[in-house]
């Protein structure tokens, strides 16, 4: 084992989740950009206006973009290079979480699912929400996503048969969007997971959202059905905040895994368009590097 | 499409003017309430301290911090309204609430209540905290302080919008219009995508 001062890490939790609420990476302000230029219709561009404007706002006074300041999920990948210890790295992320809820201060979302009591700390049993991987470098990457209710909510995930194919998968994530509306504040990220398990799907969903938009998934075929999902969805017209428009999704990520011979799952993942995340990448010497 | 500045709170003539797809702004009066507030008020059958009459309500859990006696803002958003529709036809009928603002908007009986009473829902962008706070100008009063941060909450606003007339008192829903639309172009989508 080392030395690594762990305080380190539970400052950069707290400093991701804050990050987050606050500055919207650079690849969503440019897809909203030119989800405006597309769009032709005048309610939808006055929505475009006001998101502007609250995105000014947010730099300048250095404040919450949205007031649902969401459960926190936080992936890992934890490099091989360097001893570093795992135990520590949840709980100071644990810790972190908490701490950027009661200092900033902003309101705590996290409640006990049957009683509701809400302890005002964005965490509790169960949370936040880790994945953690495995990398050969000797870095800690942390990326970080505070995710709200109104496009949490609006998510789904079905087992289909492989005799239903590709086509019940495509027309499950088409149904999903238009019929959830104005509901997860649209235009945002569709992800979607195809194959595993059910609980794999799900995960897989999430970390389609996580990608910066537009980032294309690398196999080729996947990435055609991602164009093709865009353009569908898109043609529905159910536009910015579901009041009509021109763009309902700035970008659909698909993620898979290998499923089993009987099963055909899918998950998606409704993400808003403040697409909140922040990233660290935490070095053996102390050293923190903050990006998206 | 119309674009209104108005003054609150609202007389009749002010909401019977607008039409689906106006904006509205407004400087005045706003209260805020939620599921809670509405569960106090009607289930739970409580009066309003306060006159909700021409009033804009909007659908908010604020984060707000108290001074001494004063509330101070921190943080104020907007809900989604869908879960707040079975209270809507009396905050409009019994007590004469003016205009609704959320986001996903409201059902049928809603939009009866608007158009036989004179009242209209005004869509706000969602997710755009930061801009609808810096347009509220102060906490004028916190009532029912037990039940924060789902109270009564009275703001005083300026400039507050842009906001979306998306159900107006002459019995149109843009939500309703852009489904009915989505649902006519679905089968050539579902054709397109081969399914």
């Amino acid at each position: 084992m080392s030395d690594f001062d762990y305080n380190i890490v539970e400052e950069a939790a707290k400093q991701l989740y804050i990050r987050a609420l606050c500055d919207l990476p650079p690849d969503v302000r440019a897809a909203l950009k030119k989800a405006h230029a597309r769009e032709t219709r005048p309610t939808a561009r006055s929505v475009y206006e006001a998101i502007f404007k609250t995105i000014e706002i947010a730099d300048r006074d250095k404040t919450l973009i949205c007031q649902d300041t969401g459960l926190p999920i936080y992936k890992v990948s934890i490099g091989s290079g360097y001893p570093w210890n795992g135990y520590q790295i949840k709980t100071r992320l644990t810790e972190g979480a908490k701490r950027a809820t009661l200092e900033f201060p902003f309101r705590g979302s996290s409640t006990h699912p049957l009683l509701r009591v809400n302890p005002q700390t964005s965490v509790g049993p169960g949370l936040p929400v880790f994945h953690f991987d495995f990398s050969e470098s000797d870095t800690l990457d942390i990326l970080m996503a505070p995710k709200g209710s109104g496009s949490e909510n609006m998510s789904t995930m079905r087992m289909f048969t492989p005799g239903d194919g590709v086509k019940a998968l495509k027309k499950f994530v088409l149904d999903t969007v238009i019929g959830s509306g104005g509901n997860p504040c649209p235009p945002g990220i569709i992800g979607v997971g195809f194959g595993g398990t059910a609980d794999l799907v799900t995960k897989l969903a999430k970390d389609a959202i996580l990608r910066p938009v537009g980032q294309r998934n690398p196999d080729p075929k996947i990435a055609s059905l991602e164009e093709e999902l865009e353009e569908a969805i898109n043609a529905s017209g159910v536009g910015a905040m579901g009041l009509g428009g021109d763009v309902t999704t700035l970008a659909v990520h698909i993620e898979t895994a290998y499923t089993h011979i009987t099963q055909n799952p899918v998950a998606v993942n409704t993400q808003c368009w403040p697409a909140r995340r922040a990233r660290a990448i935490i070095r053996p010497d102390g050293s923190v590097e903050y990006g998206y | 499409m119309a674009e209104y500045h108005l003054h609150s709170p609202f007389s009749e003539e002010d909401v019977r003017q607008l039409r689906a797809g106006d904006v509205v702004r407004f400087d005045g009066l706003l209260f805020g309430i939620r599921d809670l507030t509405q569960i106090y008020m009607f289930d739970q059958n409580h009066e309003p301290p306060v006159s909700l009459a021409g009033a804009p309500c909007i659908h908010t859990a604020p984060s707000l911090r108290k001074a001494g006696d004063k509330w101070e803002k921190i943080c104020v958003g907007t809900t989604t309204s869908t879960r707040m529709d079975r209270f809507t036809p009396d905050l409009i009928g019994k007590y004469g609430v003016r205009a609704i603002i959320g986001k996903a908007g409201l059902y049928q009986r809603s939009l009866e209540a608007m158009r036989k009473y004179g009242a209209v829902y005004l869509a706000i962008v969602g997710g755009s905290a930061a801009l609808e706070t810096q347009q509220i100008e102060e906490v004028e009063a916190v009532y029912w302080e037990h039940l924060h941060p789902e109270a009564l909450y009275q703001f005083r606003v300026r400039d507050f919008g842009p906001l979306t007339v998306a159900m107006d008192s002459h019995g149109r829903n843009l939500y309703d219009e852009v489904r009915a639309e989505a649902a006519r172009r679905l089968p050539g989508i579902y054709e397109k995508l081969g399914v």
